[in-house]
This record gives C-alpha cells, structure tokens and sequence, in this order.
C-alpha cells in the first residue's frame, strides 16, 4: 500500500463518516432548519474529502488488471468536487429563502418535534 | 475499499429516502432529495472506480448540474406556482 493509497483510504473513510453522520443527523433533528445544518454539512464537506481521497490514487485494479489513471480523471473529481463546493450550499440557501418566505416556523425547545 | 465506500453511502441513502418520506413540510421533502442528488454523484463516482469505466464521472458532473437545477426549478414552482 502505497502512502497515497493510506490517504486516500483515510480520506474516503472520514468522508463517508461524516455522509453518514450527516444522514443520520437529517433522520433525527427535530425541525426544518436544523436539518439543513447536516445536509449542508454533507454536501460540502464529505464529497470534498471524498474527491480529494480519490484524486489521490494513481492506478485502479479492475480483475487483478491494473489501469493507471489519466490525469484528466484527476482534474475532472476536482472540477466536480469544485462545482459541488459552489452549487450544493448555494441549492440549500434557496430552499431556506423559500422556506422563509412560506413561513415555516423554527423549532423552539419543549415543543413537540416538527 | 470503493466497494465498502459504496455500501456505506448506500446506507446514507436509504435514511435520506426514509426523511423523504417522512417529512412533514414540503421543503423537507426538497432538502432531502437535494441531499440524495449530491451523494448520489458521490456514489456515481465510487461506481466508476469499482468498476474502472471512466464514464461514470463525466455522469457525476452531468448530474451535479441537474440536481441543482431541479432543486432551483422545484423551489420556483412551489413559490409561484409556475415556472414561467
């Protein structure tokens, strides 16, 4: 194993705990705007980590036959973890502006959750 | 070590589905689909790793830009009650 193979695999793993923390925290909130707390937190930083991870390898093995990775493969996850950076927080302000303007209401504490 | 990753993500998938479901507003309902778009390029890209196809990615930034503007286009029609 590789250094760059360990980052990555620290890197996919950190990611995917912060995707799944993130899904569990949508799961369990109690309001509206809280949610969007994690699934903001997901959209930005753990495909980051994750594409990052991945850019990081150099050859996949597919079958015991090992491909070497292009470097255009490298650009395009960070072109995609880039546009996913800008769009995904940008996605989530709308639904909370909408939200907003239709009067949804934030939780308070001792209320039932919403 | 893809695959483990795709499982997993697989997981987080199905809870967001289960918060689809069970969302009671409208805007939940929008958050969570956001949510699965965005792991679902995740999920998109692992799937090209696992299998060594380097299409997969070029439909992870396809469907980056049309999860965005579904969920913009979504948000417009609940508002206005129209898209034009």
């Amino acid at each position: 194993m590789a250094w760059n193979e360990i980052v990555c695999a620290v890197l996919l793993v950190v990611g995917v705990l912060i995707s799944l923390t993130g899904s569990l925290g949508l799961l369990r909130f109690p309001d509206f705007y809280s949610r969007l707390h994690t699934a903001g937190k997901t959209d930005s930083l753990a495909q980051l980590c994750i594409f990052v991870g991945l850019a990081l390898i150099d050859q996949v093995t597919v079958d015991g036959v090992a491909y070497p990775v292009d470097p255009l493969i490298r650009i395009k996850l960070i072109m995609v973890a880039l546009l996913l950076f800008f769009t995904a927080p940008t996605a989530t302000h709308a639904i909370t502006k909408a939200a907003m303007l239709d009067g949804v209401m934030p939780w308070k504490k001792g209320e039932p959750p919403k | 070590m893809f695959l483990a990753a795709t499982f997993a993500l697989l997981v987080g998938l199905l809870m967001i589905l289960v918060r689809a479901v069970k969302g009671p507003t409208v805007y939940d309902r929008i958050l969570a689909v956001n949510a699965m778009g965005t792991k679902t390029v995740i999920l998109v890209t692992l799937l090209g790793y696992v299998s060594g196809r380097t299409e997969f990615l070029d439909m992870a930034i396809v469907y980056t830009l049309i999860s965005f503007i579904t969920t913009i286009a979504i948000l417009k029609f609940i508002q206005k009650g129209r898209l034009d």
